[in-house]
């Protein structure tokens, strides 16, 4: 695979008072290779939407490196390429918005043309072009309507043909879908998984939806206060979280969670324990809970449990009462992380246990 | 119907149509010196605006010099009363159409009392566009010029004609005062002829003229304005 984004140790600082100074980005390093889905997601606030605006420098960073199809557009809180090539360059990186920002004033149709002003082309082929891209977007009959008479999703279609329209390598989605209903949602996610496989285009999908991102991405960041805190494959993230923050983010956690509140467990004994198991289904074909019994005579009740589709793979959530002494609670852990399975101990309000 | 007129307003029958002191010269000169005054004003208004916003900081082409030189510029001249800017002015004035009397020479007060106020309003008529709209044109890689004319300007249209209408009003009210001063026109009728001949049946004519021209400027902008307006309401 060849690395088409790459960010090095990038810092965005800003100075909002002379005392006041605020590390949106902090130190982010990541490589993201084509064809990928690459998701980042965090709450509000975290440096997700600022740390994406380096990639096309509509946020120069304060530091570090950035990279993009084997090119260096900034480095050191300068940018390399002239105004000209930075038109270029940003051509070549289409994105996409929570507020889908088209130009109101203007048809659907001139919404799409517009970003092919620059190009050689005559006008009748931008109109072929413009209505190419509709189609692809399925709006070819909203051609001349105005904005403001299209839905939400139809607008975030109407931005991404706009998006598309310079053939670009790149995608950046800035929480595209979370000011859609689920329909439209869906829809438009569909559409970007569609678009990465048929066109190859790299995907990289802010958003604090996790949702979106176990439909389809591949991969995925977390960012906190600024920092990456953890990246890797979406399996790896949601199999094998090891930050609390990407615990709560991921897996079935928030469910569980509520479900324990729910539940209202009166104060666990030393010879109880609540675990949370996540694993991949496909690997773990054995009933978890017999198993225990069977091979070390653990009894174990199961709290919660569900399964749901991870990028197309079923993911499992069991969180189970463990009865028995330490000793047996060490062991059942033993056992289950032999099996593959991430554990992790809860309280009886679902709280990760220390 | 002419016979009562003839009575009820004789002064303003004898002022005649055509000739110095006629209607229709003084509404030609009113007309005249609206119309000139906002092409040159409006023109000033909208690059002073942009200036503005394009400059300000955090904006597409931040400059801190020309923010706060425009910014300056444009307080000052609208800190001037335009009865003493129409004297203060008066060796510009003299300078660029080498006369200070008659309606060509007030355009250049009027174009200088005119341009800030909409240069004020051009710049908050363009800050009200959606700052992601500006984003989403750079992320796609658009010049300056596509941002000004397509984003900015094209946007902003129903706001500006709205405060183009506004502005004009107020404009139509600046030549009655510079008429005031010898600059002709349906103010100086309403003054020369009407209050100082203490003849009011021609001060209320006049007026009648003057609102009709608002009244007319009002409707026609409120209409264009709701025309070019596709945004959701």
């Amino acid at each position: 695979m060849t690395e088409i984004i790459s960010l090095k140790d990038v810092d965005v600082t800003f100075h909002q008072t002379k005392q006041k100074v605020v590390h949106a980005v902090q130190k982010v390093s990541l490589s993201i290779e084509k064809g990928d889905i690459f998701a980042i997601v965090g709450f509000s606030g975290a440096g997700k939407s600022t740390l994406v605006r380096t990639i096309n420098l509509l946020q120069v960073p304060t530091n570090g490196q950035v990279s993009v199809s084997g090119k260096c557009l900034s480095r050191s809180g300068r940018v390399l390429i002239g105004k000209k090539e930075l038109q270029q360059e940003r051509r070549q990186i289409g994105m996409i918005f929570q507020g889908f920002n088209l130009l109101n004033e203007t048809t659907v149709i001139e919404n799409v043309a517009f970003a092919l002003r620059h190009t050689k082309l005559r006008d009748d082929e931008i109109e072929q072009r413009c209505l190419e891209l509709l189609r692809l977007v399925g709006l070819q009959d909203k051609a001349e309507a105005y904005p403001s008479q299209l839905s939400g999703g139809q607008q975030q279609r109407v931005a991404i043909a706009r998006a598309l329209a310079n053939k670009p390598n790149i995608l950046i989605s800035d929480e595209a879908t979370s000011a859609l209903d689920p329909q439209n949602t869906e829809q438009i996610l569909k559409l970007l998984k569609r678009l990465n496989r048929e066109l190859g285009l790299t995907i990289v999908l802010i958003t604090h939806e996790m949702s979106a991102v176990k439909q389809i991405a591949n991969k995925v960041a977390v960012m906190q206060a600024g920092q990456l805190i953890e990246q890797g494959d979406l399996h790896q993230i949601f199999l094998h979280p090891k930050k609390e923050l990407t615990r709560q983010f991921v897996g079935g956690s928030s469910a569980a969670v509520s479900t324990l509140e729910t539940l209202h467990l009166a104060q666990l004994t030393s010879n109880e324990a609540i675990f949370q198991l996540v694993y991949n289904v496909k690997n773990v074909t054995q009933s978890i809970i017999v198993e225990l019994y069977r091979k070390l005579g653990i009894e174990a009740s199961m709290l919660y449990g569900n399964v749901e589709l991870l990028n197309d793979e079923p993911v499992g959530t069991l969180v189970i009462l463990v009865k028995g002494d330490y000793v047996q609670q060490t062991e059942a852990v033993k056992f289950l992380k032999a099996q593959n399975v991430d554990v992790s101990r809860l309280d009886e309000r679902g709280n990760l246990y220390d | 119907m002419i016979e009562w007129f003839v009575k009820t307003f004789p002064n303003v029958v004898a002022l005649g149509w055509l000739g110095d002191t006629g209607w229709g010269t003084a509404i030609f000169q009113t007309l005249f010196m609206t119309f000139w005054s906002a092409i040159f004003g409006g023109f000033l208004g909208i690059v002073f605006g942009l200036i503005l916003v394009l400059t300000k900081p955090h904006g597409i082409r931040a400059n801190s010099f020309w923010f706060h030189f425009s910014d300056q510029l444009v307080s000052l001249f609208r800190a001037i009363p335009f009865i003493i800017l129409l004297a203060f002015v008066a060796p510009v004035t003299q300078a660029i159409v080498r006369t200070q009397v008659g309606i060509k020479a007030a355009l250049v007060p009027l174009t200088l009392g005119v341009f800030p106020f909409y240069a004020r309003q051009v710049q908050v008529a363009l800050e009200s566009v959606d700052p992601g709209k500006i984003e989403a044109a750079q992320s796609l890689g658009a010049s300056l010029s596509d941002i000004i004319f397509t984003v900015y300007l094209r946007e902003a249209r129903s706001e500006l004609i709205r405060i183009s209408t506004v502005t004009l009003i107020s404009l139509v009210g600046l030549t009655a005062m510079a008429g005031a001063v010898g600059a002709g026109g349906l103010g100086n009728t309403a003054i020369s002829y009407g209050y100082n001949h203490f003849d009011n049946d021609v001060t209320l004519i006049a007026t009648l003229l003057v609102l009709v021209l608002v009244l007319l400027i009002q409707v026609i902008g409120d209409q264009l304005a709701k025309n070019l307006n596709h945004q959701k309401k």
